[in-house]
């Protein structure tokens, strides 16, 4: 197969940036979309051109480093699908592939496709965790929790952070970010202690790094590659209303 | 080179609470005055940041991610073994102690491992009370799977997402002393080099690879948590980035390397396809509970496996090991499955591969069991080979995946070098020369949560450290060396890319330091890679900026590392003879194929000292005695 990419360059975050086209050749239907960047690179350094800087790691859609647009669409849009994960079968000869970063203000461009998602960390570090210090936890099975219960956190505990929910959204809201996190610990007994807490903090937090709002177009979890879902953003919605007139105390 | 392991006498039940009673402490009100450097923030370097935050000290943490939860932990996928006995089937730390022993084929520390399995039960404990939100059974109790090499079912797990959630949950707790200022985020840093003065691990210095600044940072004590080196064999189940720079480094710096030929090979990966793949993807081993391996019977079968009866099938695990069968542990099942491949009896279009077939378990259980407990894993299985494992049988091959060599440690976890630490997969403590499968997150936690606390505030607590700052000559002459090498790789501008080098020594390493080893391969493959790595410095071709964002020379530098510590790999191999575990020396095994040990000369860890560029390392060993086990020959079957 050989196809056509018009790919976004950029320096480092200072310049600006612009659209360049390649030809790769000799890509093969079991190849991911990375490997295909990958002989592009190789193909590229050996003509002593500066290969295309994407960031990636595990290449098993588990560690969230990838991500970037191809075609318009978080991760190349393939449903529950990061962008290593993403099969050259799912190309045809001769098509034309746009690729280009993450677009949200809350994540600048470092270089080409490679972005700053350093806000998560921070929205994480206001509060998005259960507060057990090492040595106090009594056995763990004094505490049973109902299957249905821990399936469920475990599918809001899924996320990844790779920030597509971002990309996808045209108001770059990180509300399926958040309220992944929210979701996990409100469903969890462990979690009810910091519960109003942890949702007013989170919220404060994503407001601070100046994403936008929701309006509920559900794009982001069309494309989050590990199918967290939009129910997510309704619990967070009724937890913030809830946090807000009962506190953390019991209202009275 | 002094080898103190510092390992307590004594009976071996009370060693470990009776050694922390008498460690030294460190005042709460000081602790905020010492300041620690994390290096790597994977479930080691994450629990160990978040435990001495909540203790109070300063700790800085370092990695080459973006942020700390894309470390390479977050892959893990199986489970994490504790000695619970929830199950009432047996199970006891004793047990837990001496499958590891023997998994390891007798070549750990008995005292660290006991330790492990003694504080694995705690390690559950703390990550329930963090919200990880593992396997239930419909009472609302912990549920356990089985894992290889043992007979009884102590592994945890979520979903088969087990790594993610342990180390979310070590990030969180990490994050929450983010808050608190105790602990500080240095991403996207690479540690060059490990800086000594008066004899002591007192800072490093960092590349930050977004604007190619060298900085240079200071405190009390460094820890390493920079993970295994399996890329070393270029392809292998690791994360693409995962390197032995930190670790080399610091055995360039006088620290001692352990026993750096233990490398696992993992029996159920996804079989490479083509030139161009860029990893191996790992097949949890829990899927052995469940699937059945085995070839067809004639060799170079053309039948598809459905075609092929029952009668002519070989369930050669089965055969071989009846009392352990599909779970026996993983350098077996890899040897047992190279064994069968090198014979002709190998399927799949490279005849490189064995069937690993779900259909009888589908059969008794039901397609939405099997689909509960392995549906994540059956899904990535199909969105790379195109393939329904639920209707045809998986294809797996064994594939690198785990390094139990690393920086030698003493019971402190400290290195030979004083002040300097390592933890994790970097150090080669508690895993012999064979790790038992969801053993790695428990020892990684075990350093971080449980081990490391106590003995670091030992070292910090007894040790006059004297007041350090950047301007130290040692830290000037550190970054020089760094900067020199830096320069020196975009002076080559050669012909060939830094993936080629890397692909043939992946090869080399393969061929000869694989699942199977000899003398004259040993003795090739150290005269290949010097070569190899001489045409690298001539002509390897480095493109980019040093002072941004820049792949190509992280890589450089990484591969150039990998090309000295492959030679040691080797070496370490060669000069083992016997055949231990992982290490399978073809010259040394029992009539029916299998490792033989030799416990008189080799019953110790090799320890090797570095002596210069281009010199031959000194090689010095640790006995190992064994009090609490019987050395045997290990019998699976
Ligand atoms: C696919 C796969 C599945 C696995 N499944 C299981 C399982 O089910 N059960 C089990 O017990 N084990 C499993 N393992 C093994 C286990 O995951 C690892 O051994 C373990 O997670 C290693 O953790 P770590 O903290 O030592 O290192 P890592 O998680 O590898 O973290 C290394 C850290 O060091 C940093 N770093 C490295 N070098 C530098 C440097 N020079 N400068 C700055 N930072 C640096 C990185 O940024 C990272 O933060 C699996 C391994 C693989 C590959
Ligand atoms: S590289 Fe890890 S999710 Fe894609």
């Amino acid at each position: 197969m050989r196809l056509h990419l018009k790919i976004w360059r950029q320096k480092n975050s200072q310049t600006s940036g612009k659209f360049v086209d390649y030809d790769v050749d000799g890509v093969v239907s079991d190849m991911s979309f990375l490997e295909m960047l990958d002989i592009l690179n190789d193909s590229l350094s050996k003509k002593n051109e500066e290969p295309v800087t994407f960031d990636h790691d595990c290449r098993e859609g588990i560690c969230g480093s990838c991500g970037f647009m191809v075609n318009g669409l978080a991760h190349g849009g393939v449903p529950k699908t990061t962008v290593c994960q993403l099969y050259m079968r799912n190309f045809k000869d001769g098509d034309t592939v746009t690729v280009e970063p993450w677009r949200a203000q809350s994540f600048p461009v470092i270089k080409d496709l490679a972005v700053n998602r350093t806000a998560f960390d921070r929205i994480i570090a206001s509060g998005g965790y259960i507060s057990s210090t090492v040595g106090s936890a009594t056995d763990g099975n004094t505490l049973p929790i109902p299957r249905p219960i821990a399936e469920s956190a475990f599918d809001a505990a899924a996320c990844i952070g790779c920030g597509a929910c971002v990309a996808a959204c045209k108001n770059a809201s990180a509300m399926l970010f958040v309220s992944a996190k929210v979701t996990q610990m409100a469903l969890l007994p462990q979690g009810q202690v910091e519960r109003a807490e942890r949702v007013e903090a989170m919220v404060a937090a994503m407001d601070e790094e100046k994403f936008g709002s929701c309006t509920n177009e559900a794009e982001c979890s069309a494309v989050c590659p590990k199918g967290i879902s939009f129910k997510t953003i309704t619990r967070m919605n009724s937890e913030f209303i809830r946090a807000n007139i009962f506190g953390s105390g019991n209202g009275e | 080179m002094k080898l103190d392991s510092k390992a307590p006498s004594g009976p071996i039940e009370t060693a470990w609470s009776h050694y922390k009673d008498h460690l030294k402490l460190v005042n709460p009100a000081n602790r905020r005055k010492h300041t620690i450097l994390m290096v790597g923030t994977g479930l080691g370097g994450a629990s160990a940041a978040a435990s001495l935050g909540e203790l109070g000290y300063h700790v800085k943490t370092f990695f080459y991610h973006e942020s700390p939860r894309r470390a390479h932990s977050i892959a893990a996928q199986g489970g994490i073994n504790a000695a619970k006995n929830y199950q009432n089937d047996g199970d006891s730390i004793y047990r837990l102690f001496y499958d590891t022993i023997k998994g390891g084929d007798y070549r750990a520390r008995e005292a660290n491992v006991y330790r492990l399995a003694e504080v694995s039960v705690n390690i559950i404990d703390q990550c329930v009370s963090q919200g990880v939100p593992f396997a239930r059974e419909y009472g609302g109790q912990l549920s356990n799977r089985s894992f290889g090499g043992t007979q009884v079912s102590r592994t945890f797990y979520a979903r088969g997402q087990t790594g993610q959630q342990l180390l979310l949950g070590a990030y969180g707790s990490m994050m929450r002393q983010v808050k608190t200022k105790n602990v500080e985020l240095y991403e996207r840093r690479e540690m060059h080099d490990v800086v000594i003065i008066d004899g002591k691990a007192r800072g490093i210095i960092v590349r930050n690879l977004i604007t190619g600044e060298l900085e240079s940072h200071f405190g009390d004590a460094v820890v390493l948590a920079t993970g295994g080196y399996s890329n070393v064999y270029d392809l292998s189940t690791s994360a693409r980035q995962s390197n032995v720079t930190a670790i080399w480094r610091a055995y360039k710096k006088g620290a001692g390397l352990a026993n750096p030929n233990f490398a696992q090979i993992h029996p159920t990966c996804i079989p490479v396809s083509g030139d161009y793949q860029s990893k191996l993807t790992l097949m949890s081993e829990s899927l052995r509970n469940d699937g059945r391996v085995w070839v067809p019977k004639k060799q170079k079968d053309p039948r598809a496996p459905k075609d092929i009866p029952e009668g002519e099938r070989d369930y050669f695990l089965e055969r071989r090991y009846p009392a352990f069968g599909n779970l026996v542990p993983r350098d077996v099942a890899s040897r047992a499955a190279k064994v069968a491949c090198d014979e002709g009896f190998g399927v799949g279009a490279t005849g490189q591969s064995v069937y690993l077939d779900f259909a009888d378990a589908i059969k008794r259980l039901g397609h939405a069991s099997i689909e509960s407990k392995y549906g994540n894993l059956f899904e990535i299985y199909q969105q790379i080979t195109n393939e329904n494992p639920y209707e045809v049988p998986m294809r797996i091959y064994p594939a690198p995946h785990y390094t139990m060599g690393g920086l030698w440690v003493d019971y402190n976890l400290m290195t030979t070098v004083p002040g300097l630490f390592a933890i994790g997969e970097a150090n080669f403590s508690d895993h012999g020369a064979n790790r038992l499968g969801a053993s790695a997150l428990m020892q990684g936690l075990a350093d971080g949560y449980f081990i490391l606390p106590y003995t670091i505030a030992d070292y910090i607590g007894g040790t006059p450290l004297q007041k350090v700052s950047k301007d130290d000559p040692a830290f000037k002459e550190a970054a020089k060396n760094v900067q020199n090498k830096i320069d020196k790789l975009f002076a080559v501008k050669g012909g060939k890319t830094i993936a080629d080098f890397h692909r043939r020594l992946g090869r080399t390493m393969w061929d000869n330091v694989g699942m199977a080893r000899n003398k004259t391969g040993l003795e090739k493959a150290i005269a290949e890679i010097k070569n190899l790595r001489n045409e690298f410095w001539q002509n390897v071709n480095v493109l980019g900026d040093k002072n941004n964002l820049n792949p190509e020379l992280e890589n450089a530098g990484r591969v150039a590392d990998f090309l000295e510590f492959g030679e040691v790999m080797a070496l370490d191999a060669l000069k083992r003879e016997e055949s231990c575990g992982c290490h399978f020396r073809e010259e040394f095994q029992t009539p029916e194929n299998e490792p033989m040990r030799n416990d008189e000369k080799f019953a110790h860890v090799a320890v090797w000292e570095y002596q210069g560029e281009n010199q031959q390392p000194a090689r010095h060993t640790e006995p190992l005695s064994f009090e609490n086990v019987k050395l045997t020959q290990r019998n699976y079957k």
